[in-house]
């Protein structure tokens, strides 16, 4: 199976979250978004390292925790913006982006 | 071939689903088929982290925060909709340039035989050797976002 392959799925996955990041106005779908993406990098990331090491060239072990320790900064963020979410929500009951072009006030 | 498919297709309902919930689970369709993929690629033990933490663990704190202010009916009919035009436009046109600059680029094959450097007695050793420094950074990190979420989060 030629990477190719998983390099397009990742090119479509990434893209068709940055259309979502770009169309929709929630900010919790524009949070998921953004975690597709993540994840469609991660996939290209296992994929190339999956080619290296087929080589010889580096140990694919190396590339599998580098994608582990994103998954952990993935989720510290997600902690930290649903709260931010949250608090955006209690204080503006609207979870729309576009009443927050003004953070002022 | 299958599993790109429902990925690609549960990825575009994630965009295009009207209900917020909707758009949950098929982002966590999604990630079950790219936890297959790893799978494939000799990544065992992180397809298995990967179904814990994301449909595990994330999507139910996006699940769960959408409970909470009560977000699984419509938005409001939207007024800008060249917006949403000129989004989908330029997301087209990333994809078009990506794969256009890519299509020509030769790329050795990658083999299908399993082998065991994805298991977790591999991964668990290297990444308590050779990367032990990251991981209690990694926790460090884990910790002062636990704080900062439940310091943004409580009443004030």
């Amino acid at each position: 199976m030629p990477v190719q392959y998983y390099i397009f799925l990742s090119i479509a996955l990434f893209c068709i979250g940055v259309m979502g990041v770009l169309m929709r106005r929630n900010a919790i779908i524009i949070f998921m978004c953004i975690e597709l993406m993540l994840n469609a990098v991660n996939l290209l990331l296992v994929a190339f390292s999956k080619m290296w090491a087929d080589a010889g060239k580096v140990d694919a072990g190396s590339a599998q925790l580098f994608v582990f320790f994103i998954m952990v900064v993935a989720a510290a963020e997600v902690a930290v913006g649903l709260a931010i979410i949250t608090l955006v929500y209690r204080n503006t009951k609207s979870v729309d982006i576009n009443i927050l072009n003004r953070l002022k006030n | 071939m299958v599993l790109s498919v429902i990925a690609l297709v549960s990825a575009l309902g994630v965009v295009l689903s009207k209900n917020p919930v909707t758009s949950v689970l098929c982002l966590i369709v999604t990630f079950f088929t790219i936890a297959g993929h790893y799978i494939m690629l000799n990544a065992q033990f992180l397809a298995v982290v990967h179904i814990i933490v994301y449909a595990g663990a994330i999507m139910v704190l996006f699940l769960y925060v959408m409970m909470l202010m009560n977000l699984n009916t419509e938005l409001e009919p939207q007024k800008r909709n060249w917006l949403k035009y000129a989004g989908a436009i330029s997301g087209g046109a990333l994809l078009v340039v990506l794969v256009a600059a890519l299509r020509d680029a030769s790329m050795p094959a990658i083999s299908t035989e399993a082998n065991e450097v994805g298991l977790i007695k591999n991964l668990g050793q290297m990444l308590f050797k050779q990367y032990v420094v990251p991981f209690e950074v990694s926790s460090i990190l884990f910790l002062s976002a636990m704080v900062g979420a439940v310091v943004i989060g409580k009443k004030d």
